[in-house]
């Protein structure tokens, strides 16, 4: 009781946190959003495996990836195979001159399915391969930079290099992955057909749940000795590592840790939308990622599921009315955030809390034996040209209503 | 050929890949019998041409406090560097007591065999408490699957709680280490690495920037250190080291220019022309 109470949940504020979030999500989305809303809902939330993912492994680690699309994409595509082949039994696919194969296949003049689209046929393998695939990429790229000691910006480079490789591959390889269109037309899993209310509302509450789950072990993570270590490695890395750690297999399992709850999330978008396609892989998505994580705070794994709710609510309401403008305003959001709030929305709420709490506060810190929970978080500074204010001296009217605080 | 396969099959050794990697508990089985715990010996070290380090050769003996000294660029910290596997040597040997040989390890390996460093620089966790700072240094199973699952047992909790009262951090163990003073932050690293029982200490300048009292206050503390662990103290402050140290070895162009007690080192000729006399 204790372990879930303090490790999963992360103490009572964290419970509390988490019980918010599954009461909104599990009662009051469903109860006063119609499908539609639920299902777009839904596919927001497969975005917050990623950034649930990115807090533990830039927020807390220290290693910013702005590749997380490639393993959000490699979950997904995982399921669209599964998915797909199941869409293209010989029955539904006679008018083909190969019968049986996804049509992709068959407009590029393959006659049989490839060797690595074999094994999708059994479900029980795809459920294993999500998580273990995009983790094996994870864990060779891992290895390949860490063990280099490669961070940084060149870690981040690097990997949306790799994004970007992945996508190109995807959409050259036409008849073996669907090219720029993906893999569409996907309908029934294990027969139940996924295009169905009563389906976008089961896979809703799966992918809450599983949300819910992924959060958890993060708390896990961050509340044990693990956490403690990647915060003390993201500040002092050399302390560390001549403290007898090797650093290296830290990093990497936090990254491959990130990576599996992002092809979770894929997986996820592909049952509830339906079609996966390298647009969802790419540098776009993938930096689109980070920024659900920046907004929501990088050191909350809570405020990272309202970051990608959040951002995602303004990208549909304003790519409705005025589509020019959402990048524009996406970009300035991002800015912002970076600037004003370092912290993101966690970062607000703690502050707003803190001042509430004001009272209890003494001498810089809490009350003995709770740890304080401010965190130092360097942002790379941004200067702006300074203009010189003119002096209007307004003689006569107090200071604090000069305006001189501006 | 012939010969390499002759070697890796020889009937008194077992396979190099079937020895066990080095464990956390090989420090404390250290061979130290024949007295020395550090061996260095005909170290060189070059940085495009500069010889950082230049046939050095030096031992350290058991339970042995030595000081350092050495005018800027003589090769101190390098030397710290090729003992904690930070820089490899380009020949020379290292041993860490009988049969480890520092030049084959890992920096975080040669921290678990029993080496501990504090750097020049105070390199605590800003955002930890000193508790944690201690608790992240304590010595036990240091791989990631243990880490996750670590808890701290009443005795390791008592025993950091010691060593916060040894470096007199008691009062301050809530507080984070970047709150903390200059000179508090030095001790918190040097209980850092007294947590990882080492068998060596190799501490960089542990006064620099420090009050009167804080210096005294440190010397104290090394003081005590000695005779459990080796320590080996760089300083450039002489008054400090004429008042902890026995032994004193002056570095110089990389190599070893004199070593002896204080004053033995005070009225050599050589360490008077480079050193003290200028």
């Amino acid at each position: 009781m204790e372990f879930v109470k303090e490790r999963l949940l992360g103490g009572k504020e964290g419970a509390r946190g988490i019980l918010i979030l599954a009461v909104l999500l599990l009662i009051v989305f469903p109860l006063f959003l119609d499908i539609f809303r639920l299902n777009l809902v839904g596919k927001y939330l497969t975005y917050a495996f990623v950034a649930v993912g990115l807090v533990l492994c830039w927020g807390y680690g220290g290693i910013l990836s702005l590749g997380q699309g490639l393993f959000f994409g490699l979950g997904g595509y995982a399921m669209a195979m599964f998915l797909k082949l199941e869409a293209s039994d010989p029955e539904s696919t006679k008018i083909q001159s190969t019968p049986g194969i996804p049509d992709f296949m068959d407009w590029n003049q393959l006659t049989a399915l490839p060797w690595f689209w074999e094994p999708f046929n059994n479900l029980f393998f795809t459920l294993i391969a999500i998580i273990v695939v995009p983790s094996i990429f994870a864990f060779i790229i891992g290895v390949a930079m860490f063990r280099r000691r490669v961070s940084g910006v060149y870690f981040a480079i690097i990997t949306q290099a790799i994004a970007l490789i992945l996508t190109v591959l995807i959409v050259g390889q036409q008849g073996y992955t669907g090219g720029i269109n993906g893999i569409t037309d996907l309908r029934t899993l294990l027969g139940w057909d996924i295009r169905s209310d009563s389906a976008k509302y089961i896979l809703y509450f799966v992918n809450v749940v599983l949300l819910l789950g992924v959060i958890m072990i993060g708390k896990f993570v961050i509340t044990g000795k693990l956490g403690r270590l990647l915060l003390a490695m993201r500040d002092k890395e050399d302390r560390v590592r001549f403290s007898g750690y090797d650093v290296a297999s830290f990093k990497v399992f936090i990254f491959v840790l990130a990576a599996a709850m992002s092809a979770i999330g894929g997986a996820m978008f592909t049952l509830q939308v339906g079609f996966m396609s390298p647009s969802f892989v790419g540098i776009v998505p993938s930096i689109e990622m980070v920024i659900f994580a920046a907004v929501g705070g990088r050191m909350s794994l809570i405020g990272a599921v309202y970051g990608a709710l959040i951002v995602n609510f303004g990208k549909t309401y304003f790519s409705e009315s005025a589509p020019v403008l959402w990048l524009l305003l996406m970009g300035a959001l991002f800015i912002t955030v970076v600037m004003a709030f370092p912290n993101g929305l966690a970062g607000l709420w703690d502050k707003y809390k803190d001042k509430l709490n004001r009272d209890s506060l003494k001498n810089g810190f809490r009350s003995l034996g709770k740890r304080e929970k401010t965190f130092d978080i360097k942002w790379p500074k941004i200067t702006l040209p300074k203009f010189r204010k003119k002096e209007t001296e307004v003689k006569g009217v107090p200071s604090n209503i000069r305006g001189d605080h501006a | 050929m012939l010969e390499q396969l002759r070697e890796s099959v020889r009937r008194d050794e077992v396979f190099s890949f079937l020895k066990p990697s080095p464990s956390p508990l090989l420090g404390k089985n250290l061979d130290t019998s024949h007295g020395p715990i550090l061996y260095l010996e005909d170290i060189t070290v070059e940085f495009d041409g500069f010889k950082a380090l230049n046939n050095l050769t030096l031992t350290i003996d058991d339970g042995e406090l030595r000081c350092i000294i050495g005018p800027n660029g003589a090769g101190k910290t390098t030397m710290m560097d090729v003992i904690t596997g930070k820089t490899r040597p380009d020949s020379g040997l290292a041993y860490f007591g009988q049969t480890i040989d520092l030049t084959k390890l890992q920096e975080y390996e040669i921290a678990q065999v029993g080496i501990g460093r504090k750097f020049q620089k105070p390199t605590v966790f800003p955002n930890h408490t000193a508790f944690e700072n201690l608790e992240l240094a304590l010595d036990a199973d240091k791989r990631t699957w243990p880490s996750l699952r670590f808890s701290l047992t009443a005795e390791q909790k008592d025993s950091i709680n010691e060593t916060l009262e040894y470096i007199g951090l008691l009062d301050c163990s809530t507080m984070l280490g970047k709150n903390l003073s200059h000179g508090q932050k030095q001790w918190l690293e040097i209980g850092m690495v007294m947590m990882q029982k080492p068998r060596l200490l190799l501490i960089d300048e542990p006064i620099a920037g420090m009050t009167h009292q804080e210096t005294e206050k440190t010397a104290e503390l090394l003081l005590k250190l000695a005779g459990d662990q080796s320590v080996v103290v760089v300083e450039h402050d002489m008054q400090f080291v004429r008042s902890i140290a026995n032994k004193v070895t002056v570095l110089h162009e990389g190599s070893v220019l004199a070593e002896g007690s204080m004053s033995e080192v005070q009225n050599n000729q050589k360490v008077i022309e480079v050193y003290l006399g200028e």
